[in-house]
């Protein structure tokens, strides 16, 4: 297959890391309204013809450059750090390998630091295993998890995206991708009765509500132009950047021709959670023009501390 | 009942690198050595402890992250393996370690009395964190006395790092509360380092310390500031100070840990003993220890 090809994705899903509706859906109607739309993804998953299953978790930090997980049968028992009292989570994933060793060249070959991580034992963070234990709960199809390396910003993420367009088109599979994030991700800082849950504040979910209306117009292009503002209204400033948008816009291609479906919005402990779709389509929309450069090729840093010194 | 007491305060930062170098049994991955001025100091460190009578080991972690609320180990006993999300490659862990479950029930008890939100870990399943694990292996390698493993409440991402500093406090003082009514004799563990700016790539061999340095000479001048004032027995300023240097140099002090420490010593006015300073893929780590026995405390470096 020539690496000049377009990659065959057939939808992606943003979705919800907190544990919520894999642990306890019945906690609260609006957890069984979300396990209800992973449902419904899990389906169209399984009506699809993918052949595997592209994962971006912002519940996975990485520092040296991109790491991929490789790990053929990732076995182990989870448990989250704040939800540890609602269980464990068991997991036994089946990875795309050859995937994973093809993206890390790729990541390469544009100029990203990157590695994949094979070991018995990795701690597979929680917002992947909720989305693989609720999508794919058969292993029916092989995934691939991408981290999201915590000094990264825009031009690193969109050539991380582009490597993985890279490597679908390579190969030749179809693909259906998978951003893990929350909207806004202010969560309640005390435990709450699940049946009183709501999103933190009027303005976090006025946010929500905005970008929500973008991704159900297929806005896919504008909502990565607006990452910065939504990273400075909405997020808990744990990153440098609000990045989920940035990486699918980047994978499923840098544009406003999506049909898209939100398929559930509610609260997660106070956080946004939403899962929703986003399947190529035509006939864009959108008002935007934007004028920050696309990228191809991330050269690092560019030292511009160093430069225009008086001598 | 004799009261209980912290016999020592010690900033004992995790690379795992540390473990990685040391080749212990535990752990997996196999290494040629390297950052010796941290392993040797640790080494020194845990000669130290070794000569102090104590009953339990209590570290305060950031690699246990909790956003709603202080949680606390709550299971006598843990087995796993710990392998690092970020340097899987160094760190792959076996551990099996005991808890001392009474005094961190009674820490819970004494912080939720004070308004801080508290929860007990009691999952079998979960996974103890590398910072624990690697702060306490270079303390006290033979694990012969029980731990407790505090979270971090992020406050600083939360609110600031001044509401940072008024937690942790607070919940350094019923901690110590705790400790004093417990009649047990303490070890308290800051686990961080200073200055947290890594580098993004890896040397081929990460032993290699011909590529070690700090990321930059501002982290190390801001690191050097720390370490004195700590030397002059001023940690009231270095916590006044904390903010700024949290802010400038993205140290790991923001997880509350040195506060946490400090507040439950009540602010100590001694110098601290400096076991060694070195960088560690590009973050800047002292290791010290406050010893409140005028008799036992030592000018190390």
């Amino acid at each position: 297959m020539s690496e000049t090809n377009e990659p065959e994705i057939l939808f992606g899903i943003y979705c919800p890391p907190h544990p919520q509706p894999l642990l306890s859906p019945d906690a609260s109607e609006g957890y069984g309204k979300l396990r209800a739309a992973f449902e419904e993804c899990r389906k169209r998953i399984e009506e699809s013809e993918a052949d595997i299953i592209l994962v971006y978790s912002t519940t996975w930090p990485s520092i040296i450059g991109h790491q991929i997980q490789a790990l053929e049968n990732a076995v182990w028992t989870h448990v989250d750090d704040d939800f540890h009292y609602l269980g464990s989570m068991p997991y036994d994933f089946h990875m795309d390998t050859e995937f994973a060793h093809a993206m890390k060249d790729n990541c390469e070959k544009r100029g990203l630091e990157a590695r994949t991580v094979e070991y018995e034992g990795f701690p597979i963070d929680t917002g992947s295993v909720v989305a693989l234990q609720l999508l794919n709960p058969d292993n029916r199809i092989p995934a691939c998890i991408l981290s999201s390396n915590m000094y990264a910003n825009r031009s690193e993420t969109i050539v991380l995206g582009k490597a993985a367009r890279d490597t679908l088109a390579q190969q030749g599979k179809k693909a259906v991708v998978v951003v893990v994030s929350s909207l806004s991700n202010r969560m309640f800082t005390e435990h709450i009765d699940p049946k009183e849950d709501r999103i933190h504040s009027q303005k976090d979910d006025d946010w929500n509500r905005k970008i929500l209306e973008f991704f159900d117009d297929g806005r896919l292009e504008d909502l990565s132009q607006l990452s910065r503002d939504i990273h400075g209204q909405i997020r808990v400033q744990k990153v440098v950047a609000y990045k989920p948008a940035w990486w699918l816009a980047a994978t499923m291609g840098q544009h406003n021709n999506y049909h898209g479906e939100v398929l559930a919005y509610e609260a997660l402990h106070g956080s946004g959670g939403a899962v929703i779709t986003l399947a190529p389509s035509t006939g864009s929309v959108g008002d935007k023009e934007f004028d920050e450069d696309d990228v191809e090729f991330y050269r690092g840093d560019r030292n511009v501390l160093d430069k225009g010194m008086l001598e | 009942m004799t009261k209980g007491q912290i016999v020592a305060g010690c900033l004992a930062p995790h690379p795992p690198h540390l473990v990685y170098a040391d080749n212990p049994p535990q752990n997996e991955a196999y290494s040629e050595g390297g950052w010796e001025t941290l392993r040797w100091g640790y080494q020194r460190l845990a000669r130290k402890l070794k000569d102090i009578d104590y009953d339990a080991i209590v570290i305060f972690t950031p690699h246990w992250q909790t956003y709603i609320g202080t949680h606390f180990l709550g299971l006598p006993e843990f087995s796993s393996k710990s392998v690092d999300p970020v340097f899987p490659n160094l760190f792959r862990y076996n551990y099996d370690l005991k808890v001392d479950v009474e005094l961190s029930e009674a820490m819970r008890d004494a912080a939720s009395q004070e308004g801080i939100i508290t929860k007990m870990m009691r999952n079998p399943h979960f996974r103890v964190d590398y910072g624990t694990i690697t702060s306490c292996h270079l303390l006290n390698p033979e694990w012969d006395k029980p731990i407790v493993t505090i979270s971090s409440n992020r406050n600083t991402h939360y609110y600031s790092p001044e509401v940072m500093i008024e937690q942790a406090t607070a919940l350094g003082r019923a901690c110590a509360k705790a400790i004093e009514e417990s009649g047990k004799r303490v070890v308290l563990v800051a686990s961080h380092s200073l200055s947290h700016r890594h580098f993004v790539e890896e040397a081929p061999l990460p032993e290699d310390m011909s590529k070690e340095h700090i990321y930059n000479h501002s982290q190390y001048v801001w690191d050097m500031k720390i370490v004195e004032m700590m030397r002059q027995g001023k940690s009231r300023e270095v916590i006044d100070i904390m903010p700024e240097f949290t802010e400038q140099t993205i140290a790991e002090t923001e997880g509350g840990g040195l506060i946490w420490m400090l507040g439950a010593m009540g602010f100590p006015d001694f110098p601290a003993e400096i076991y060694g300073y070195q960088s560690v893929i590009g973050t800047g780590n002292v290791i010290a220890c406050w010893d409140p026995n005028d008799d036992t405390r030592e000018y190390v470096l």
